[in-house]
């Protein structure tokens, strides 16, 4: 062997060390792959619920410190469906179960979002043409309580992911909440704040015109106005990003023919 | 060489990271809002700082002086990714409110400042012991301060409500600064009682 200290020794440690450290790291990473997938789909279902905000009216507790079973419960009232955007059909055209809809927003299976007004730029470049909503309805009774859509758009570092509950009117919104973002940790990333994400409940979605007006306001929202929640401190660019993925979402190009059909009545019920 | 008893005990008050060298500060902040995720914290650092300080005294007559932070370095960052997914896989609610903070254990000085201190001149079991040791040092005023912080900015420890109804939390318990607060207070106590940590001014 080579003494330690010349290039050769240098070189040779180091290539060894790097190849048991990443061998460490990637036996790691691969075996506790399947555990942590399992996390992030309950942890999904866990923001559905606060969504809802089923969690804290049934149980008065947020979703996070629910049992196992009470979740398994709750979902009961969940109704997975998949929304065709453009018409606002559903559509049985995927295996639900299966459907993920991030492997549909790119170049060959999604569709271009690319040039969208400012205020309604969720700065993504595409979408996907199907998306997976969630139905809420009390088992053993008839009428949708709440639509939960899927929502997502660039913030500033990251995309953030997460769902937003629209009342049975369509319009008002009953919780915002996002299960995956990668905003700086008490600025940005306090959209995870609880009691910033509690003023979300109430407030309209559409103006009298029907156009998305929903906005994180900059500063404190202005007592009165429907439509704004406080903006974050020292997170301008994660605020307006909100508002904007929000607004597109809401607008014709996201879900606005789905909402108008279940407005309508129309698309409410096509077993 | 070192006795290992005091290898492990010293780092608990008489030569503790945070009081004494104030090394850490910065995680010492962040994650002392709440009992729970300063515990996880704690032994995660617990975890680093063993494992690596044995990592590195175990190889240490093969490291070339010339990349030796680097291979400390490697073997520091490996150590807290394997910490990190463990996390994510077992107690991921607890990992996710720890978010980036358990990542930065790898810019914790206290980790660093051992492996390169401590293990490249002793041997694997001593610098283990010493590992833990920093690491429960750290841990115990990470407590210390997570249980004012909590019970007086929540009113509760562990989740479980202590305080009456009757006391208003203080907000403040809950920012950041009330931690250099506390960590002052701390260093002040331990001073009094052990005269000999007095720096001169």
């Amino acid at each position: 062997m080579p003494p330690k200290d010349s290039t050769i020794g240098t070189v040779l440690i180091a290539g060894i060390l790097c190849v048991v450290c990443s061998l460490v790291v990637s036996a790691a990473a691969v075996a506790l792959r399947p555990k942590q997938e399992a996390n992030k789909i309950l942890d999904q279902q866990k923001n559905i619920l606060d969504a809802t905000g089923l969690s804290t009216g049934e149980y008065g507790k947020q979703a996070k410190d629910l049992s196992r079973e009470q979740i398994e419960e709750l979902s009961q009232w969940i109704e997975p469906r998949l929304v065709d955007l453009e018409t606002g059909e559903y559509t049985d055209e995927f295996d639900i179960k299966k459907y993920d809809a991030k492997e549909f927003a790119n170049k060959e299976k999604g569709v271009s979002i690319n040039g969208q007004e400012p205020l309604f730029d969720p700065g993504e470049k595409y979408r996907e043409k199907v998306s997976k909503v969630y139905l809420v309805r009390k088992p053993g009774e008839e009428g949708i309580r709440q639509v939960v859509l899927p929502v997502y758009g660039k913030g500033l570092w990251s995309t953030l992911r997460g769902y937003m509950a629209l009342k049975s009117d369509y319009e008002t919104i009953q919780g915002l909440t996002f299960y995956e973002h990668g905003e700086t940790p008490g600025l940005g990333g306090e959209v995870d704040n609880p009691s910033w994400k509690a003023q979300w409940e109430g407030k309209k979605l559409y103006d009298d015109k029907g156009e998305p007006a929903a906005v994180v306001w900059k500063g404190p929202a202005p007592s009165g106005n429907e439509y704004a929640v406080d903006g974050l401190s020292g997170a301008t660019i994660t605020s307006r990003g909100v508002t904007n993925f929000l607004r597109y979402w809401a607008s014709d190009d996201g879900f606005g023919p789905y909402l108008d059909k279940m407005k309508s009545g129309s698309g409410a019920e096509d077993k | 060489m070192p006795k290992a008893k005091d290898v492990l005990l010293d780092p608990l008050v008489d030569n503790n990271p945070i009081a004494l060298q104030i090394l850490g500060i910065c995680s010492a902040l962040a994650v002392t809002t709440k009992m729970e995720t300063s515990v996880v914290m704690s032994i995660a650092v617990i975890a680093v700082t063993a494992f690596s300080n044995l990592a590195v005294s175990a190889i240490r007559q093969f490291i070339p002086s010339s990349i030796r932070i680097i291979v400390q370095m490697t073997v520091i960052a490996s150590l807290v990714i394997v910490v990190d997914q463990i996390l994510k896989a077992y107690l991921f609610d607890i990992s996710k409110q720890l978010s980036v903070f358990v990542g930065l254990i790898i810019t914790n000085c206290i980790v660093m400042g051992r492996a390169e201190g401590f293990a490249m001149k002793n041997n694997p079991f001593l610098s283990f012991l010493d590992g833990i040791g920093n690491g429960l040092g750290y841990g115990l005023v990470l407590l210390f301060v997570a249980f004012f912080r909590e019970l007086f900015g929540s009113g509760t420890l562990f989740g479980i409500q202590i305080m009456p109804d009757a006391y208003t939390n203080n907000g403040l318990m809950l920012l950041p600064p009330s931690a250099f607060f506390l960590i002052g207070f701390l260093i002040w106590i331990i001073r009094a009682i052990k005269p000999a940590q007095i720096e001169e001014a």
